[in-house]
Order: C-alpha cells, then structure tokens, then sequence
C-alpha cells in the first residue's frame, strides 16, 4: 500500500503565497459475505481508495475528490479545489485547523490478526451466525440475510499548517436479519455481535439477539392513546442522545438553528443527567485519536449535572463562535469536507439497572425499537414523533406487547422529564453508547 | 438512444476480463465500468460555502456460480486492472474445472427517456452560485420571519458501460441536476423549518422548467405556515394526501414489499399472493423507468436491460413482482429492468424506479369536503418500512386539520404510523389529479434516485402520532 501520508503531504506543499491546502486520503480494504441456507449467497472483497482536497485562498474556499490515488488524478483535483474556490463566497472565518498543541492519544484500534484471517473462516461465521438462529427457535421463519463483514482502513491529513497526522482502525462484525411468525403473525429482528477483529466475535450473542428481538413482539397489539412514561431500551437512548448531540453542534447554533443556541449555564435537563462525547474511550467504536482535521480528539462535557457546559466545534465553527475547536471535526469520507459531529457519546449512567426501573413505574411502556427518527424529528423546533414498539408495564411489571403506535413530546420536555438513567450502559457500533432510560409525560398514539 | 461510442473502456478488455472472470468455472460474469462526476454548491446563512467537485472511476466485477455471488471491484479500468479484478471475484467459483470461454459482445442501443438539451457541466460556476443567492433572497424577501436559509445545488453526469458472459452490452449516459432550499421561520412560540425540492433526470434546462422563485418561496411559506401550528393530533384519523405528496408512501408501504428478493426470500407480506385482491379496487400501482425526465428514469438498467412500465397492482389485484437478473433468472423469467447500483462498488439488486398510483376520477376539492375531521397532508418528509410485516412511518412536514369539511389550521411535524397492506385497503377516494415528486431510496447501504407520484386520495384511517388529544 502506498504511503498515504507522504501523498497528503505532497499535495499540500503545492501551497503558494497566502494559500491554504489541506488533503484528506483515504484507503480501506473489506469484505462482505452473506450466508443463505448453509451456502454463500455472495462474497465481496475489494480495496478502495481516495482523496479529498480542500483549498482556501482570499477567504474562499473550494474542495474538490477523486477516487483513487493516481497522482496524475490528485494533480487534476487539487486543480479543480482551486478553481472550485473563485466561485464561494469571502467568509473571514473560511481556514482550515491550526495545530493547538494538544497531543493526540495513542489508542489502540487495529487488530492485526484480521490481514491473515482466511475467507473460509470468515464464511464458516456467517453460515454458522444463520444455523443458529434457525435452530435457536421454532417461531423463526426465515434468515434474510447472515453476514460477516470486516474492514481495515487508514487515513491521512496534511496541511500547508504543518498538519500532519495519520489514523488506522479495524472492525470486524456479524449480524443476521430475521423473520418470525406465530400464527398470522409476523414480526422481524436482527441481531449484531461486533469488534475490532475475529476474536469479538460472539455468535451465541448475535443469534440470541435476533431470534429474541424477532420473536418477542409476537402476538403485539394496538393500545389505545394514552399519555404515560417510558422506558427506553439503551439501543434506543443512544439514539435520542444522538439527536441531542446534532443539537448542540457549534455550527447549528452559529446558524441560528439550535434550540440550545444562547443557553449555556442554563438547567435544560434533570440534575441527575450528565452527558459526554469522549473519543479517546477505546471501548468506544467511534474511537479516533485524531479528528478530521489533524487535531487531537478529547472529551468533551455536553451537559453537566443538567447545565450545558459546552458545544461541540471543528476549527471553522469555533472561529464564528469565537473560540476554540474541541477536536469534534468528521468528515463521512474522502468525498465531503469535515463537519461538527460527536463520535463516542455517552449518558452517566445511574444506578438502576432496567428490571428495577420497570418495578418503579404503575403504568408505562417499555421502548424496544423506533422507527421514522429521521422524518420525525425537527431539529431545530425539537419537535420529537416516531414510530414505536415494546411491551407495556403494569404495577412494576412487564405485560402485554405493543406495536403501531408512535410516541411524541418534545427534545426539551424530554430532558426535563427524565426520571431515571440506567446502570445498564451498552457501547454500540454508533457514535454514541447506550443506557435504559425513563421519562415522563410522552403521548403515545395508537388506536 | 443510447450509445456505446467513446466509451470508457475498449471491447476487448471487456471481453478479456469475461473470460478471466469465468476462467475458473463460473456460470455467469458481469462487468459494468462507471465514470461519474458530481458537482454540488452549497449556500448557508447568506454565504455560498462550498463548491465541491469529484470524480469517481472504476469497475465491478461479479460471478455468478451456483447459488454464489462473487464480487470485486476496482478502481484501475486498464486491463491487467479488470483482469486483477475478475481473478477476485472468480475465486468463490473455484470448485469448478473451468475450461475456456470465449464471450464475444456485440453492441445494443436503446431509447433514452429524456433528453438532456443543457449538458451542465457546459454551465459556468458562476451562474450556478448566482442560482442558490437567488434562492436565498426570494426566501428572505418571502417574509421577515425568515430567519435563516439553507440551499443545495446539485449535478451529477454518469457514464457507464455493462457487459456479460451472456453477450449483453450496452451503455448509458445519466445526467441529472437538482437543487434544494431549506428556511427556518422564527416566531413566538420557537423555530419552524420548510424544505422543497426539484430533481429531474435533466440538464441546466430544469430552471426553466421550474423557477428557482417557485421552490424558494414554496420552502419559505411552509417554514411560515407552521409558525401558527396547532399540536398534531394523536389518535387515528382520516388523512387526505395531496397530490404528489404521498407518493412515498406508496413506495415504502407497498413498493419495497414488491421487490422480488425479499419475495423469493419469503420475506414480504406480499410472497406467494399473485392474482390476490391486496388493494381497494380504486388502486393501480405502477414502477416505470420509462416516465419523462423523472428522477428514476433511466434507458437502460445497471445490468444492462431496458427499463420498462410494469403494472405491479391493477385495481386491487396483485398482478406482478419486480425484477432483477439474478431473481428472473432463478425463476426462469426475463427482468423487468429493475436491477440497479449506487455506484461501481456496489452489486446491482431490485429497486424501484418511479412508482405511482394512477388518478381515479374524482374531484380532488370534493374529496376534501367529504371528509368531516381529518388530517389533510400537502407534503411527506421521508419514510421507513419493514418489508416483512408491512409496518411504515412517515414524517409530515406541511399539514393542515380538516375540521367540518374544510382544511384549517396547520398542525407541527409529526409521524404517521400504519401498515402497508392495511392502508391499501383502506383508500375510499382516489382523485383526478396527478404529481410526481423526487426521492432518494436507501436499501442495503445503497441509495439510488427514485421517482413517486400518486392523485388526491383519502385513507380512512392512519395513526397520526401528535401529541394533542384526537
């Protein structure tokens, strides 16, 4: 494989005068097999590789990519980032990051062991996840898919600043996406089992996971419309904090388009609730020890003890904000210039684990999955309806499954009406970890 | 039509690589060789920000042996690369003896469906940045409650070239131009957002088709209009869908189920019920590549066959599947042109093109005033479905109560919730009109651009999940 930094590096010493170039590359090479009655349905492997070129000159600024590393197609896009840049608008706060001093992390995220693991391995995982699972449960109809799939992939950022960094992780997964049935009754669930190489690889977990998400809506009815308090499976906390980290991204507020915007110091959640974007917790699967600038990750206190503390800022956001970047630049990839985003979220979890918070509640629902969250949650009004399903709580206990409904109240209301976090906390192949959460005064809407 | 001169790569290494990638016995091969350009501008709060432009070359190699999928791809289209490419997808076929294969292609052309008369990268920078700071002050000057607007320009220019083993060979040049605005509105009672979009598989002449004016001001006023917005009510209720508007839930509901892996896979309510009633008489459901311009239309598929128009419900009865190579070949049919890609560095699978359901015959204000309390929808953000049980959500971005027969206050955001087969049967009135609008279709990790139209319709009932009571 070729030296990706030392290309980052060429590209941007082309810099002239007050010019200002960045380059992104990237490499990554994966494979994907899919298992379907005892065979392989398909098999992919394949090495991509690309790069992204941002320049800046009189405070404008141009990007442009190409998809591969040929240097004659690097030259052409550098060409086309330059021309690209004549045409945006003069925004004083148009640069790219400036190193602060901060020394990035050494984190271990890349597991040797995957370049040798053989194909016929990485196939006996995906037919044995699917064997499992049909014989883990009579209700289960069918295995739609059973794969395997892992990727290695190093990045490189190099800057006329004198940014000059490099990253490399693995991850390695199986999942298997399933249909069960009971009578006329169908319902779907998938299970996952992920980690940095084969050795995470847990197969009794992933086809426990599927066959019990499959099978336990099962019989599921619509209740009537009621206003009550739910209970949020971790899977789907790490969701909702998702959504609530978007919110406080420092460019949104910038652009007017926060509902947190000119709220730092204020209560805008329950004491009891602190929430944190930390990077450099390997157990996170968002890890990085460098952003998509080139600077160190580090963590970042959202909301502390129910105040917000702190914005979420790549290096032009911070400018408009006038202060400085908190090392949360992303970037989806060779293709877009870097954004604001959280990479390894996480709520302080209590202590309650979820059974004994489902003692607690007389009359409420258990969230086991959501649907619709991007069509159902507006941003910016924090206005919060999506489609849901569970098991409804009776006096402290689980009774009868629910589909079809949706749940709504507001990103606001929500935060000031959370009743307990869970001990339960569950890291995820998102950037944020999940734990099993309670709130008060959600409608639920069904029949 | 369609053509295969100045292509992207020559005959014989297409036919070289065929025969490398069948060399070690496998049944069936595909090459399909892509070259895209993008270019896309993107304007915020007042400022042009971004110009981006990319490249993107590369193939997709795939054998087919048995029940087996074999895929690689590359982003080297010279030979010894192709070759390289092949040899890795031919290796899950290893068990067979191989032998030799000679492909020889020969060259098919067919009729395109739209026509492209502005070629936008023949359009300067300049006027495309001063398109979006158009954009950006008709929304402003829509109204001072605007406080903030957002808008993407966006074109792309697809070339590609798909060959197999057997001796399909044909290209295809897609061009499609876009553009996006998006305005927050600031009142008393918090922020409210508008969105609209146009998308046609087009060139630069899509601005003269529909004025940049008229998306902008149509973003701004839904932004406004929800300023004043009551709480969505909660509880299930008649919805009357305005025309063009919720055609992506015909998509989600029902189109996907429709698709012919997730049928052969016993994994959709719709497997195994053809010539069933599935839908109120009132409804014809169409996926059809061919329409005008649309946003899914296209000449040919990513495998190289032609798109076509097929009726998949026809008043009510379930008529058909759609279809691509690897599932009409397992059933021994012909595809239905329904077999497409995100890009080279994705297997091609059944996806829809533009899907619709044809107008019916009555009054659209009628269907409106018939309807005693109900929710009247006049735009759909979008959608999810699970396939298997039929179950759908979908956002409501511009909505309106109908109170006594006449549309009333406009409601916040809110999800519908319903099931796909439920709802089809459950539409009492289907109107004379008819718009499409343009989607983006996520499956698998793919998204690929789609098309959806239907008529004024009323459903007489969907769970609407607001927060006030019904």
């Amino acid at each position: 494989m070729p030296d990706l930094l030392e290309i980052a590096q060429r590209i941007a010493a082309d810099a002239t005068g007050d010019e200002q170039i960045e380059a992104y590359v990237s490499w990554h090479r994966e494979t994907e097999i899919r298992a379907f009655e005892g065979a392989v349905e398909s098999l992919s492997s394949a090495e991509a590789a690309g790069i992204g070129i941002r320049v800046i000159r009189d405070h404008r600024q141009g990007f442009a990519y190409v998809g591969d590393l040929d240097e004659r197609h690097a030259r052409e896009a550098l060409e086309e980032a330059r021309d690209n840049a004549k045409f945006s608008s003069i925004d004083e706060h148009a640069g790219i990051a400036t190193s602060d001093g901060v020394t990035p992390k050494v984190l271990e995220l890349w597991d040797d062991q995957l370049a040798d693991y053989p194909n016929e391995k990485k196939i006996e995982l995906a037919i044995e996840l699917e064997r499992l699972v049909r014989s883990g449960d009579q209700r289960i109809r069918q295995v739609v898919s059973s794969d395997y799939g892992d990727a290695a992939g190093e990045s490189a950022i190099a800057s006329s600043n004198g940014i000059a960094a490099t990253s490399r992780e693995t991850t390695c997964y199986v999942s298997a996406d399933v249909v069960a049935g009971e009578g006329d009754d169908t319902q779907t669930g998938g299970g996952y089992s992920i980690g940095r190489g084969p050795v995470d690889i847990d197969l009794a977990k992933a086809s426990g996971d599927a066959i019990d998400r499959a099978t336990r809506l099962l019989g599921a009815t619509k209740p009537v419309s009621s206003r009550l308090t739910v209970i949020f499976d971790p899977r789907i906390t790490a969701t909702l904090i998702s959504i609530i980290a978007g919110t406080l991204s420092g460019e949104e507020v910038a652009r007017g388009r926060s509902l947190f915007a000119d709220r730092i110091g204020e209560e805008v959640a329950v004491t009891s609730l602190t929430l944190v974007d930390d990077p450099t917790d390997v157990r996170a699967f968002g890890a990085s020890s460098i952003d998509a600038e080139g600077l160190a990750c580090r963590r970042n206190a959202l909301i502390e003890s129910g105040k917000l503390t702190q914005y979420l800022y790549d290096s032009y956001s911070a400018r408009i904000g006038g202060t400085v970047s908190t090392g949360s630049a992303v970037r989806s990839g060779f293709k877009s210039i870097p954004g604001v985003g959280a990479r390894a979220l996480c709520l302080v979890p209590g202590d309650l684990d979820q059974s004994a918070m489902i003692a607690t509640i007389d009359s409420g629902l258990l969230v086991q999955g959501i649907s619709g969250v991007h069509s159902g949650v507006n941003r910016v009004s924090g206005d919060f309806s999506v489609g849901a399903e569970g098991v409804m709580i009776r006096n402290g206990h689980l009774a009868e499954p629910v589909r079809e409904i949706t749940i709504a109240s507001t990103i606001q209301k929500m935060l000031q009406n959370v009743l307990a976090i869970g001990s339960d906390l569950e890291w995820l192949p998102s950037s944020a970890a999940g734990v099993s959460l309670a709130i008060s005064d959600i409608s639920m809407s069904g029949a | 039509m369609t053509d295969l001169e100045g292509a992207l790569v020559d005959q014989t290494d297409l036919e070289r690589a065929l025969n490398a990638a069948l060399g070690s016995g496998g049944e069936f091969a595909e090459v399909f060789v892509e070259d895209r350009r993008t270019t896309g501008i993107s304007l915020d709060d007042g400022r042009v920000e971004e110009l981006t432009t990319g490249r993107d070359r590369g193939a997709g190699i795939r054998v087919v042996f048995g029940e087996t999928t074999g895929f690689a791809h590359t982003a080297d289209i010279s030979s010894p690369g192709l070759i390289a490419a092949a040899r890795a997808a031919a290796a899950v076929a290893k068990q067979g003896g191989g032998g030799v294969r000679e492909v020889a292609l020969t060259g098919k052309s067919y009729p395109t469906h739209s026509t492209v008369s502005i070629y936008p990268e023949s359009v300067s920078k300049a006027t495309k940045v001063a398109l979006l700071e158009r954009a950006d002050d008709v929304a402003r000057s829509t109204s001072g409650a605007i406080s903030q607007v957002s808008a993407g320009y966006g074109d792309g220019r697809r070339r590609f070239v798909v060959a197999n083993s057997d001796g399909v060979f044909a290209g295809d040049d897609q061009v499609r131009t876009r553009l996006f605005v998006m305005c927050v509105a600031n009142g008393d009672a918090g922020m409210q957002t508008g969105y609209e979009s146009v998308a046609l598989t087009v060139g630069y002449e899509l601005f003269d088709q529909i004025g940049v004016e008229e998306t902008a001001s149509t973003a701004a006023r839904r932004a406004i209009a929800k300023l004043s917005a009551r709480p969505a009510p909660s509880g299930t209720l008649p919805i009357v869908l305005k025309s063009g508007t919720g055609g992506i839930l015909f998509h989600e509901a029902c189109g996907h189920g429709l698709e012919a892996d997730h049928i052969l896979k016993d994994a959709s309510v719709y497997a195994n019920r053809l010539g069933e009633l599935v839908a109120s008489p009132l409804v014809t459901l169409v996926d059809d590549g061919t329409v005008t311009d649309q946003w899914g239309t296209s000449a040919i598929d990513d495998e190289g066959n032609p798109t076509q128009r097929n009726v998949l419900i026809e008043n009510g009865v379930l008529t058909d599947y759609m279809w691509d190579f690897l599932r009409s070949r397992k059933e021994g049919r012909a595809s239905s042109g329904n077999g497409r890609r995100q890009s080279y560095q994705h297997l091609p699978m059944v996806r829809m093109t533009n899907t619709y359901l044809l107008p019916g015959k009555e009054d659209p204000e009628e269907i409106v005033s018939q309807t005693e309390n109900g929710v009247y929808v006049a735009h759909l953000g979008g959608g999810q479905v699970n396939t298997a049980t039929g179950d759908f959500v979908f956002g409501m971005t511009e909505a309106y109560l109908i109170e006594n027969g006449k549309i009333t206050d406009p409601i916040r955001d809110a999800n519908l919730i319903g099931n796909g087969p439920d709802v089809l049967q459950k539409i009492d009135a289907v109107g004379s009109d008819f718009a499409m609008c343009p989607g983006t279709c996520g499956k698998d990790g793919q998204s690929v651009p789609v098309g959806c139209g239907q008529p004024t319709m009323r459903i007489t009932g969907v769970t609407v999940g607001g927060t006030a009571g019904a």
